[in-house]
């Protein structure tokens, strides 16, 4: 089977909280999708490698989330989890066109 | 409550600054009104001299700017003069036509200069030095004319001659006595000051008597009794002051030399009080701002009903602030068969030390060139200290930070405003001040002369030296090198309002972390509760979901349950939601409460308002619950109503923010069965009594709670408790709980800060400030479209079918 990536439609900009996660499910996923205090909109996996955190209702500093559940520190750009914690999560590429945005699944 | 109508003639030190300690008492009792006759906001009059030396503008001397009015919802009416009162009707009525009423009349109508009635008095030319305009006016003189002639050499005349001096005019300074300051110098010190004022310029005229001022219509010269004369183009009358009583004397309110008043400035007739230079009191009518400032106090203790000992006069002394010269003096000045003198001349420094001793004990002081132990001089003097007191304090001052070092914590570094060396070096710890500024502006020390500047900046080196051995300067986060207290202070200082602006303004590192930001938010909260909009997205999940997020990313429900008394309608209201939503567990809580765990974060709005009780905070930084006993209601052993004194409690304090979670308890014996001695606050009753624990904790780090106070009626325990959570949530560090933050400052240093009735009422004023604006964040939550859908809401997109 070929995987395509699917453009899946979350939202208008405008409705996702400023400096704040937003849970998306999509299916059996559940996608953490951030609006940075710059205006950038972020999406990985909800998920952190640690127990499993919800990282959506993380503090979002910048480009990074603190886990709720045990303070990781995780980037919302690459994923990559920040030192002394090793791991990394899944991202998603997003698009905005015109005040609307799309995460691009993998199927 | 009615507010009681407070009006106040003169817009001075003395009674703006009465009005100022009225507002610290009690900020909601008063509607106050202001008729001032100049056009300014309340400056410093002391310094009226750095006016006329130029350089130095009217807002830079404004003590109370307009923006203070306003913001303490003060009536004023600049450039008004009140001109009856009439004590019959309670009314004042001014120039403008204006009449208003009064509860409360204050009279501060201050001083005139003294115009000698001299032939020639009248013309152009001859001024007095006493208000802006008079400084204003010298100015535009300097601009045109030349010869300046101060009669005067007293420390009046002398500030009005240096500032002539410095517009450039050439002055002399004409003087009855044969040496200058007579009232405040002996001989030897009024002779070294003249020495050093003639090298910056000034003539002196000494023991000449002024006969008339000639001239035309201008002034032209001064004439004296012995027939001789000098040229002037300016005259400036600085004799002396006299209290302005006119306007107290045409209503029949009993005057002397100033407006009678006793103990607690009041006149004669109700509710007419009089503060400040145009007050008598016991024979004294004052000029210098300290008692002016003592009076005040008393004055603001009289009408907010707080008990007090009333005024008892002061002991006065006199810095003198002419550049570059030091004078200092103090009680007894001249010798006499009764005195000793200890005194020390040093002719190549220019220094002089005179110390009067009266039965061993310091009676008086002159210090010239060298006027560092001033205040520690004047201290010995109203405590009528030993002279070996003095002499051992003076041998192991080696440096000046040792000497406020050895200072006791009761001794006064500002004099003007009564200010100790305790209550600055608290304000320092307390609120993590770092400059001179900071500590004027929290502690009022060098506001008025300025002459204390250098103790306060000693005992800040002093101070910070000390704490930051012993702190090793914590930092708040990796995001910033600065401290909880370096960061407050910033905030105070520059008045930053959102935490995007602190992280800016104080150059973060970083764009901040989950360490400092729901700091941050909490710090500047605190710091202006009705002002701050704070940020639900700096906060801990918790704090912002106003649930407790549980492993597996549900929730937990705590509704409020006052002092873990319930009814069987919230039980059935519980039992029902649990049931219709599926909760995965009902649990009693360790706080008496009942959890629901296993909620979704999309139910919990719905099961809030179905639940329609309030939050029980079980998430929250801040008064969690406070467990009760079952008491003397229904226990055979209970002393007190723990139970209506728990959910007063609870009901005074719930939804407060406080540094960390806050737990209380109140049992109704000693056998403790609410457990207070582990509480954060901890109440025990007993026979005819409360007992107030503190700083206890059965968590991570177990701490038996310390008696703080014990208290008789169940108001006085409310008030402590209420200044002891504000006096935490103003200096604990975020996150530290109240065990560690007892431990830190000490049990006996946070007993002997809540045992100054003034400090618990202020600390309960702000404590109503901040609870004020407290509101339930279910509710909240519910009727808030943006917040359901910011927070509760998840974005569900359905799978496609292919």
């Amino acid at each position: 089977m070929e995987k395509t990536l699917r453009s899946v439609f979350i939202g208008e900009v405008a409705e996702l909280p400023q400096k704040l996660g937003k849970t998306v499910i999509v299916g059996n996923k559940e996608i953490a999708v951030f609006k940075t205090e710059n205006g950038d909109i972020r999406a990985i996996e909800n998920r952190c490698p640690h127990k499993g955190g919800v990282l959506a209702e993380g503090i979002l500093s910048g480009e990074y989330v603190f886990c709720p559940m045990h303070d990781w520190k995780i980037s919302v750009k690459d994923g990559n989890v920040q030192a002394p914690d090793v791991g990394c999560v899944q991202t998603y590429p997003v698009e905005v066109k015109s005040g609307q945005v799309y995460v691009l699944i993998r199927e | 409550m009615i507010k009681q109508k407070l009006v106040l003639i003169g817009n001075g030190m003395a009674g703006v600054r009465a009005i100022e300690e009225v507002l610290k008492i009690n900020p909601d009792g008063f509607e106050v009104t202001i008729f001032g006759t100049e056009p300014y906001p309340n400056y410093n009059r002391i310094q009226l001299s750095k006016v006329l030396q130029g350089g130095t503008s009217v807002s830079d001397i404004t003590l109370n700017d307009w923006e203070w009015y306003q913001d303490n919802m003060i009536r004023f009416y600049p450039g008004e003069t009140v001109t009856a009162i009439n004590t019959k009707t309670k009314t004042v009525s001014t120039d403008k036509g204006r009449t208003e009423s009064y509860d409360q009349l204050i009279i501060a109508t201050g001083s005139n200069p003294f115009m000698l009635p001299l032939p020639g008095a009248d013309k152009e030319g001859v001024k007095a030095f006493r208000n802006i305009k008079d400084c204003e006016e010298m100015i535009e003189y300097s601009k045109k004319h030349k010869k300046a002639a101060v009669i005067g050499g007293g420390l009046l005349g002398l500030e009005a001659a240096r500032g002539l001096l410095n517009l450039g005019m050439e002055v002399d300074v004409i003087h009855i006595f044969d040496y200058l300051m007579e009232r405040q110098l002996d001989r030897t010190a009024g002779k070294l000051l003249q020495a050093e004022l003639e090298k910056q310029g000034m003539n002196f005229i000494l023991q000449k008597n002024t006969a008339e001022i000639t001239g035309r219509k201008h002034v032209t010269g001064l004439k004296f009794s012995d027939g001789s004369r000098i040229k002037a183009d300016l005259v400036v009358m600085a004799v002396g002051i006299k209290p302005n009583v006119a306007l107290a004397q045409e209503a029949g309110i009993p005057v002397n030399r100033g407006i009678l008043v006793n103990d607690y400035l009041e006149t004669d007739i109700p509710n007419v009080f009089a503060v400040g230079e145009c007050a008598e009191h016991r024979g004294i009518a004052y000029g210098l701002v300290a008692p002016l400032y003592q009076q005040g106090q008393v004055l603001a203790k009289r009408l907010c009903g707080v008990r007090d000992n009333g005024y008892q006069g002061s002991v006065l002394s006199t810095q003198l602030k002419v550049s570059g010269v030091d004078v200092f003096s103090a009680g007894k000045i001249n010798e006499d068969e009764s005195t000793k003198v200890y005194k020390m001349y040093d002719d190549w420094n220019g220094t002089y030390k005179k110390v009067l001793i009266e039965d061993g004990k310091i009676a008086g002081a002159v210090l010239f060139g060298d006027t560092k132990d001033g205040n520690k001089l004047f201290d010995f003097i109203k405590k009528g200290a030993l002279i070996e007191e003095y002499l051992e304090s003076s041998q192991s001052a080696n440096s000046e930070v040792n000497l406020v070092a050895s200072m006791s914590d009761e001794e006064i570094i500002c004099g003007c405003n009564g200010v100790t060396k305790g209550s600055i070096v608290e304000a320092i710890k307390a609120n993590g001040l770092t400059t001179v500024d900071q500590v004027t502006g929290c502690t009022n020390a060098s506001r008025s002369c300025g002459g204390c500047k250098s103790l306060v900046s000693d005992l800040l080196a002093c101070t910070l030296g000390e704490h930051y051995q012993a702190d090793q300067k914590e930092a708040i986060c990796g995001c910033t090198t600065l401290s909880r207290d370096e960061v407050l202070a910033e905030i105070r200082e520059k008045g930053l309002t959102h935490i995007r602006e602190v992280m800016n303004v104080l150059e973060w590192e970083s764009d901040g972390c989950s360490k400092c930001k729901p700091a941050l938010n909490y710090y500047l909260g605190m710091i202006n509760p009705l002002k701050y909009q704070d940020e639900h997205e700096a906060r801990y999940v918790n704090e912002r979901m106003h649930a407790n997020i549980q492993k597996d990313g549900t929730y937990s429900v705590v509704p409020r349950m006052y002092g873990g008394v319930t009814t069987s309608e919230d039980l059935r209201k519980i039992a029902d939601v649990a049931d219709k939503y599926k909760v995965g567990m009902i649990k009693v809580t360790g706080g008496q409460r009942i959890d629901l765990l296993g909620v979704y974060k999309e139910d919990l709005p719905k099961i809030w308002a179905e639940l329609d009780m309030p939050s029980g905070s079980a998430y929250s930084k801040g008064l969690r619950t406070v467990k009760t006993c079952v008491g003397e209601n229904f226990c055979r052993f209970g002393t007190q109503d723990s139970i209506g004194m728990g959910i007063r409690l609870e009901r005074k304090f719930e939804g407060l923010n406080t540094p960390h979670k806050v737990k209380m308890a109140v049992s109704a014996c000693p056998r403790n069965c609410a457990e207070s001695g582990i509480k954060d606050v901890g109440v025990v009753g007993v026979e005819g009594a409360w007992e107030m624990y503190v700083g206890g904790n059965g968590g991570t780090h177990l701490r038996e709670a310390d008696l703080l106070f014990k208290f008789k009626s169940g108001d006085e325990l409310v008030e402590m408790i209420g200044a002891f959570l504000q006096y935490y949530r103003e200096s604990a560090k975020y996150l530290e709980r109240t065990s560690a933050w007892v431990e830190r400052l000490g049990i006996d240093h946070i007993r002997e800060v809540l045992s100054d009735e003034l400090m618990v009422k202020e600390y309960n004023n702000r404590i109503d400030e901040a609870l004020s604006v407290v509101q339930d964040p279910w509710k909240e939550a519910i009727n808030n479209k943006n917040l359901l859908r910011d927070l509760y809401q998840n974005v569900k997109v359905p799978v496609e079918t292919k």
